[in-house]
């Protein structure tokens, strides 16, 4: 590893073990903090008990099927937008402005359209995420070079041909980009609608565990979240950066 | 015809587009799940004549520009710094851009403990929302400077405050403000999360309390003007934005 890298390791473990010695000796009240070590315990204690599985399985599966929907509608939308200039320009300040607007607001709205499931939580997530996705295919669609596009009819290749051989492939990189914001902006979808609103799922359970003053439960969910988010987003940006290298360091 | 009448014609083209998808969801769901376009501006004007939601709206927006305030300076600052100093911005940066992706409403319980409930837990949470990105845009602005610019500073012998002040700011302010932009809009997120839980005042608060009455009229209500109010400053600071990245380009 760097030396930048053991520096921020350092870092990292350093206010870990700051954290650790004042909870230990008492500057940090035990209400409002438990030690971290304490908090791994927590959560391998609820693991083994497997009463949570239920709430990672349902906010897990509900992720996964907004990050789906919301990658694979933000491609299609976005080269549909991209054959569109002219409706394109007049909806682009839309999509500016589109993370101004807080979306938990229509869960309530969204729970008349499709009654009390998960539904309404991914629908939340999927608008969260979508534009994302969008933005970055208009961004990567904007940067094909046009002889790509004059090889493709040189090989008369219909509509999805193009797409599917030509465009996609060359807008890879921003593709990637998108998907790893779609994939977070779900994750942050799916469990602020939880936190806020719902009545399962892992954002439903730290909000249960705060109103019940269960903080040693709470501490440990929490660390399961960041501990999965973080490892997530890592895996992508290192798969990002690799085919970065493999397509610019030729 | 002139293309800048074309061009606000299809938006309000699409504008009306959107009205009339509002009012089909409106005549397919029917009044206990969303209320008409109509209803609701009538809403509105009927709520804008109460006391109540007066004080809700300056509640919000109290602790919305505190956590700005709070969120555009110590960016700014902390951008600047991460962005001079080489090692500091690449250890910092890693950390900061997981921080983003990681869905915050779950550390508000943590502030909530550490701030206990009212104005000052709602303002933090706004501000860690909304001083991430700050902090990114301001930094990676610093580091793309011409060089030559930092080493004038040098040769004039400028403080640190004032190379800061006088050279780095205004070299890096159209980046500055997409962050701010970004900031602005997640700070507002921040703050309102943070009212729609553990909170007793403020448009947020509202919002779930309607919720919880099944008050449609008052949950749409307040939900569209907060998005036509966000929608709006958004469209203002886009412009400045615009108009700054044209100027530097």
């Amino acid at each position: 590893m760097t030396r930048v890298g053991w520096l921020r390791l350092g870092i990292i473990g350093g206010a870990i073990g700051l954290l650790e010695i004042l909870c230990r000796a008492g500057a940090i009240k035990k209400v409002t903090m438990v030690p971290p070590s304490d908090m791994v315990l927590a959560l391998g204690q609820l693991l083994a008990k497997g009463e949570l599985l239920d709430d990672i399985g349902r906010t897990l599966s509900s992720v996964a099927i907004a990050g789906a929907i919301a990658v694979a509608g933000g491609i299609l939308l976005g080269i549909g937008l991209h054959a569109l200039p002219r409706f394109r320009r007049a909806v682009e300040p839309m999509l500016a402005s589109w993370y101004a607007v807080p979306f938990f607001i229509f869960y309530p709205l969204l729970v008349g359209i499709f009654g009390l499931s998960d539904a309404p939580i991914i629908v939340v997530a999927v608008l969260f995420a979508i534009v994302a996705m969008i933005v970055n295919t208009l961004n990567g669609l904007d940067r094909v070079t046009p002889v790509l596009r004059k090889v493709a009819r040189v090989h008369r290749l219909n509509a999805p041909d193009t797409v599917r051989r030509i465009l996609l492939p060359a807008i890879a990189p921003h593709l990637l980009t998108g998907f790893k914001l779609a994939t977070a902006y779900s994750f942050i979808g799916v469990i602020a609608s939880e936190f806020i609103l719902s009545t399962s799922g892992l954002g439903f359970a730290i909000a249960h565990a705060y109103n019940n003053f269960e903080t040693r439960k709470m501490y440990a969910l929490m660390l399961l979240i960041i501990v999965l988010v973080t490892a997530i987003n890592t895996a992508l940006f290192m798969w990002e950066q690799r085919l970065l290298r493999r397509r610019f360091n030729r | 015809m002139n293309p800048a009448i074309a061009r606000h014609l299809d938006f309000l083209l699409v504008g009306i587009g959107l009205l009339a998808i509002w009012q089909g969801l409106f005549l397919w769901i029917g009044e206990t799940g969303i209320s008409s376009p109509l209803q609701t501006i009538r809403h509105l004007g009927a709520l804008a004549e109460r006391q109540m939601f007066w004080t809700h709206a300056w509640a919000t927006l109290d602790a919305f520009l505190r956590s700005l305030l709070i969120a555009a300076v110590g960016g700014i600052v902390i951008g600047l710094w991460l962005g001079i100093g080489k090692v500091a911005g690449q250890v910092a940066e890693p950390i900061l851009v997981a921080l983003y992706s990681l869905p915050k409403v779950t550390l508000y319980p943590v502030i909530l403990l550490i701030f206990g409930l009212g104005l000052s837990a709602k303002v933090a949470f706004g501000a860690i929302h909304g001083i991430i990105p700050v902090i990114l845009f301001t930094m990676s602005a610093v580091r793309t400077i011409r060089p030559v610019l930092i080493k004038t500073a040098k040769v004039m012998r400028l403080s640190p405050a004032k190379t800061a002040w006088r050279v780095l700011m205004p070299a890096a302010l159209p980046e500055i403000v997409t962050g701010l932009r970004i900031g602005f809009s997640l700070t507002l997120l921040g703050v309102l999360i943070g009212e729609m839980f553990a909170s007793q005042a403020g448009l947020g608060f509202m919002v779930i309390n309607a919720i919880g009455l099944n008050d449609t009229e008052t949950m749409m209500a307040v939900t569209v003007l907060m998005i036509v109010l966000a929608g709006i400053a958004n469209v203002l600071l886009l412009a400045l934005d615009h108009r700054l990245h044209r100027r530097a380009g």
